[in-house]
């Protein structure tokens, strides 16, 4: 190894550091690690706050993790009863369970212990949130199309399982609130047709709340559904990396490149000390608000409860669905389907599967089959934006719903009438906001249209001679002009020629039909406005100038 | 980068290739001008600027070393239970905010640092990268196609069709010893949700006061918890037992039970229903004692007591479970027996 | 002397000497028969039960009935009791402004001595919980985590885990406890006003009670401490959520717009 005169381009003369350089070689010898650093170290990521969201979950998600472990540490899963005697005056000697008990040991008893809690806890719901933000964000700029689907599937897979991992975390240290919580999960187990009954006892080990659901809550929260998260993560940043980020439209920017920072130095910089900032954030936080006081609710008993029963926001909606349900159920032949309860168990997954397969629906009307690397602006897809526009305002509806107790206290409303509310609005929110979506997607492209063909309007106002006042409008620069008219218009599809050479006729089948039918609710005039083209542009610049 | 005391100087030219002017002329005024040229920061060209930063990030480094020395001290020096007021916060655990904080301080200021330090003195220079297509070169797939072919045959399972079959049948049947294993999460349930303990004679044991009740102690307009006696809070079973036989008991005037089992089944008046909601299962209890609504603080189904306890509101698809009661030799109220349907949420037996 | 003298002739001096005179049968009075003290006592009563009658014909008897047995717009009061007085008229309930859902606690316009003067006279319609005392609802000897299994069990349904109030039925409400005086929270549960089940000392014994007033007392009082930090209205879940939302995403996304935005340029303008 002449590793004293290693001219290498990529590294500064002074900072020479042949140890460090043995040190590469080595791994390299073993790892291939030149290999990898040859594509990546320089890899290209554009800049772009809305590109940070996901970053926002990996970094809650990794913050989770470290304050899940040191936990771990503290936390008995057990639900063997113990008197209490840690230094909490007001539940001095009460029963509790030791998975209780320790969770009021690591919040007063461990310095430090609070916080960590607190910070698991933020840090958890900031992840959830941090996670739609994410997804709406793929969803609205078309970020999903090829190739990324798969990658898209990934992480709806990670938001559902977060979800549940939360779920089973909130619910360990069985205190009153999330006692009740995995009450109502049992009565929804219960509905379950045929095997409601066999699951919910074998999911709590006998009847309930019975003494194994913390301890098999734990394995199922710290283990299982981690483990398989971990593995979707790692497998949506390799997809990630694989794919290279998508862009905005803009000059220098195609569909075959990718403008940005290479990832050493700036973006190690910026990722590495967005993480950074990412746990800042959330350990003051966690200074400042308190989180699931669980001492203010005290030990799990199911004969109590406390008003304001609700569960972490990410599982609001659902919880929605079961308060406005009619309480229906049929009775016959010695049994009985709890639709009250069903319905709602099987609309849940419904609602987030309904954003799901979004994306594959859209590239069958389309039948498009090329990667698309330029991501959308909202405005220039108005039926997607529509949809997606619509499917928050249900879910929002939802999480109205999952509240109305709160509504009513803070709003002075009647919990009936909210609810009431809630069971309309389940099905005309979402149609009115769909239409008033398509409405300003529409008027948005009409004023690009306008901006493309006329200029900007300056606030000058000029008088011409004749006594006219007019306001100058400014033309746009090459850029400005290259970014509003970069995105492309797909034209509906026709359902094919009914008639081949021979004259033959065949039959048009129906999904063919309900194709053409979307397609022409896509693209239709109905729902895009034709981008300005260069003829009349150069009509309208070429002869009496600006209007 | 060259230290100008006047960096004005140094700037560079307004860039005129940005300005509109000539778009109409050209053959495409939509097509893609590409990247714009890289235009300078003041820390590119003035030196003080660059130092300037330089110092801020260096600040914000030193800044976080000395919150972490603050984490230490605060870990140290406060004790655990000890209460400060923080306006406009409140009455707060001292440690908690001080440890939060000077962690928070702490790692915010690295990051501040390090992308204060990555915006304006690492270069800004944007730099394209090409992309490849995703899908692989018809070369390559024919390749890859011919290999598998070549695989297959060689391993010659679609001749030996035995070996097929055979084989995934047992790699079908196996994963069956894993469902097996799970039987015993938990016993069958047999008829467990049918019954709780309570049965005839059992007295009405007021959770309050731990003592058995006495029609004259329940007030009409009162609310009252009861649990079957010898339930104790220190048993095995306590848990899952209240779970299932937990009671509230109100006293309406006999004339305004409209329901004439409620009537049948209450002793003067006092009626014991279960307090575990037909919903899902939440231990309803919010009785209007005017208008003798009990309301369900999860989900808000709403029974009316006066009348059978049937659903008036909400989610829950049947009436509470009414307990017969009267009154044994020595005047205590007493269970006639145990609650004639299934407690709780519905499920598929329940018939 | 000479000044006094002078005023001897003031008009008021009749008054001034007769008011001395009466202070000093009475005071010899009082000195020489406290044998006679329950009666003056009695005496002091039914002057209260009079003016409690007064009072109440002007404030309370149009919906209550000119003898407190109720009318169409307000219930009877024979036998609610003194505390039930106390109660309403104490925590400015009643008078009540206006028909609605439920009738709001609001600024208390009688004087505590009208008010016992009020509660006096209805308590003489029957028999009734009468105005705890001190010893009943104060702290001494109160059990606080009793007190707090008692209020799972029997209050926080309504009430939430640490007295935030909560939503009932057709826009009513149970209300939130903080700062209510533990007096009234007594009274309340004595004699379950409005739509409250009231909870008798026969199911819910006077010790009970104490114990609940003490738990509410610490988890919800003025120093009560919130070792995590902002109680965030000891809501639950839904005000943690708003709160990560816009507060913990929200400065977060803040943050990403600064690591992501450009720095600024140089320009020459």
């Amino acid at each position: 190894m002449s590793n004293n005169e290693s001219p290498s381009s990529n590294e500064p003369r002074r900072g020479k550091a042949p140890a460090g350089e043995r040190v590469a070689d080595w791994a390299d010898g073993r790892l291939g690690i030149y290999g990898l650093a040859k594509a990546n170290m320089r890899k290209i990521f554009p800049d772009h706050w809305s590109f940070m969201l996901g970053e926002i979950c990996l970094y809650s998600f990794i913050i989770i993790i470290l304050t899940g472990v040191y936990l771990t540490l503290f936390f008995h899963p057990s639900m063997n009863e113990v008197e209490y005697h840690g230094s909490y005056i007001p539940l001095q000697g009460q029963m509790m369970s030791e998975a209780f008990n320790s969770t009021m040991h690591i919040s007063f008893d461990v310095r430090g212990g609070l916080l960590i809690r607190q910070i698991h806890h933020w840090a958890a719901l900031i992840f959830l949130a941090a996670m739609f933000v994410h997804m709406m964000r793929v969803f609205f700029t078309g970020a999903f199309r090829k190739p990324r689907e798969v990658n898209w599937l990934f992480g709806f897979l990670l938001f559902v399982l977060g979800m549940f991992t939360g779920f089973t975390g909130y619910s360990l240290p069985d205190d009153l609130l999330s006692g009740t919580g995995v009450r109502f999960m049992e009565g929804a187990v219960l509905s379950v047709p045929i095997v409601g009954t066999y699951l919910s006892f074998f999911l709590f080990g006998g009847e309930f709340p019975g003494g194994d659901f913390v301890s098999r809550f734990y394995s199922i929260h710290i283990l299982l559904l981690p483990g398989i998260m971990l593995g979707l993560v790692v497998g949506h940043l390799i997809l990630v990396f694989y794919h290279k980020h998508t862009q905005f439209a803009g000059p220098g920017k195609t569909n075959n490149n990718v403008v940005g920072m290479p990832l050493l130095p700036v973006y190690m910089a910026k990722a590495g000390g967005f993480f950074f900032l990412v746990f800042g954030v959330i350990a003051a936080v966690s200074a400042i608000a308190s989180i699931n006081p669980i001492w203010s609710m005290g030990p799990y008993r199911p004969d109590m409860v406390s008003t304001g029963a609700q569960p972490d926001w990410y599982m609001g909606f659902s919880e929605g669905l079961i308060r406005v349900m009619p309480g229906w159920e049929i009775n016959a032949w010695g049994h009985t389907l709890v639709l009250g309860v069903f319905i709602p168990l099987v609309i849940f997954p419904l609602v987030l599967v309904s954003i799901a397969v979004y994306p594959f629906i859209e590239s069958w009307v389309t039948g498009d089959k090329r990667e698309h690397h330029i991501l959308d602006r909202p405005r220039n897809v108005p039926t997607r934006t529509a949809f997606g526009a619509a499917w928050i305002s249900w879910y929002f509806v939802l999480l109205v719903g999952g509240g109305n107790d709160l509504w009513a206290t803070h709003f002075h409303l009647s919990i009936n009438a909210i609810t009431w509310f809630v069971r309309v609005g389940f099905f005309v929110v979402p149609v009115l906001v769909f239409v008033a979506t398509k409405r300003i997607c529409l008027g948005l492209q009409r004023r690009d249209r306008d901006k493309v063909l006329h200029g900007r309007e300056s606030g000058i106002i000029k008088r011409l001679p004749h006594g006219e006042f007019i306001e100058v409008h400014e033309p746009l620069s090459q850029d400005a002009l290259h970014t509003l008219t970069a995105h492309e218009q797909y034209v509906p599809a026709a359902i094919g020629a009914t008639v081949d050479e021979n004259g033959v006729e065949r039959k048009v089948k129906g999904a063919e039909k309900l194709r053409a039918k979307l397609s022409e609710a896509y693209y239709g005039e109905e729902s895009q406005i034709p981008k300005p083209t260069v003829e009349e542009y150069k009509e309208i610049t070429s002869g009496h100038g600006h209007h | 980068m060259s230290s100008q005391d006047i960096p004005e100087e140094n700037l560079p030219a307004e860039q005129d290739a940005h300005g509109a002017v000539g778009v109409a002329n050209e053959q495409d005024p939509f097509a893609d001008p590409g990247l714009p040229p890289h235009e300078h920061r003041v820390q590119d060209i003035d030196e003080q600027a660059a130092r300037r930063s330089e110092r801020v990030v260096a600040f914000l480094f030193t800044v976080s070393m000395l919150a972490t020395v603050g984490f230490i001290a605060s870990y140290v020096a406060i004790p655990h239970d000890r209460a400060i007021y923080v306006f406009p916060i409140g009455h707060i655990n001292a440690l908690n905010f001080a440890l939060g904080l000077t962690l928070g301080l702490a790692l915010f200021s690295i990051g501040a640092g390090a992308v204060h330090w990555a915006r304006t003195l690492m270069s800004d220079v944007e730099i394209a990268d090409e992309r490849h297509a995703i899908e692989a070169t018809p070369e390559v797939k024919a390749k890859v196609l011919a290999d598998f072919k070549q695989g297959a045959k060689e391993s010659a399972l679609g001749r030996r069709k035995l070996i097929r079959n055979t084989m995934f049948g047992a790699l079908a049947l196996f994963p069956l010893s894993g469902v097996m294993l799970l039987r015993d999460l938990g016993p069958l349930p047999g008829t467990k949700l049918r019954h709780t303990i309570w049965s005839k004679g059992k007295l009405l044991v007021n959770m309050n006061t731990n003592e058995p009740l006495r029609p004259s102690d329940v007030a009409v307009g009162s609310l009252t918890f009861a649990k079957p006696e010898g339930l104790e809070e220190h048993d095995e079973e306590f848990q899952t037992e209240i779970a299932k036989a937990a009671l509230m008991i109100v006293r309406l005037q006999p004339d305004n039970i409209k329901d004439k089992r409620e009537l049948e089944w209450s002793h003067e008046g006092i009626v014991a229903y279960s307090k575990i909601c037909t919903h899902v299962g939440c231990p309803i209890s919010l009785y209007e004692q005017q208008t003798h609504h009990v309301l369900c603080p999860c989900h808000q189904s709403t029974f009316d007591l006066s009348d059978g306890a049937r659903v008036i509101f909400g989610p829950a698809g049947h009436a509470l479970p009414q307990l017969r009661i009267g009154v044994n030799d020595e005047g205590y109220l007493e269970a006639l027996g145990d609650f004639e349907e299934p407690v709780g949420p519905a499920f598929w037996e329940r018939g | 002397m000479k000044k006094l003298s002078a005023r001897r002739r003031h008009p008021l001096a009749a008054v001034v000497v007769l008011l001395l005179a009466l202070a000093a049968t009475g005071g010899l009075y009082a000195a020489f028969a406290p044998a006679s003290k329950a009666q003056a006592d009695e005496t002091a009563q039914s002057l209260a039960i009079d003016e409690g009658k007064k009072l109440y014909s002007v404030g309370c008897a149009s919906c209550h009935g000119t003898g407190g047995q109720g009318s169409s717009d307000g219930p009877s009061l024979v036998g609610v009791g003194a505390a039930a007085v106390d109660f309403q008229v104490g925590t400015g309930r009643m008078p009540a402004q206006q028909p609605g859902a439920q009738i709001p606690k609001k600024k208390v316009i009688y004087t505590q001595a009208e008010i016992d003067q009020l509660a006096a006279y209805i308590s003489s319609l029957g028999a009734g919980p009468s105005v705890p005392t001190k010893a009943e609802y104060g702290p001494d000897g109160a059990d606080i985590a009793k007190g707090g299994e008692l209020f799972r069990t029997n209050c926080a349904q309504c009430h939430n885990f640490t007295g935030k109030g909560g939503a009932l039925t057709h826009g009513k409400f149970a209300p939130d406890l903080e700062g209510v005086a533990p007096k009234h929270i007594y009274e309340a549960m004595q004699t379950g006003p409005q739509n409250m089940p009231s909870f008798p000392d026969t199911t819910l014994s006077e010790k009970n009670k104490k114990d609940i007033i003490a738990y509410l007392n610490a988890v919800n009082g003025d120093d009560t401490e919130s070792p995590g930090g902002l109680e965030l209205g000891g809501l639950g879940p839904v005000s943690e959520g708003l709160f990560a939302w816009v507060f913990g995403l929200g400065a977060l996304i803040a943050v990403a717009v600064w690591v992501a935005a450009r720095t600024a340029k140089a320009k020459k303008s």
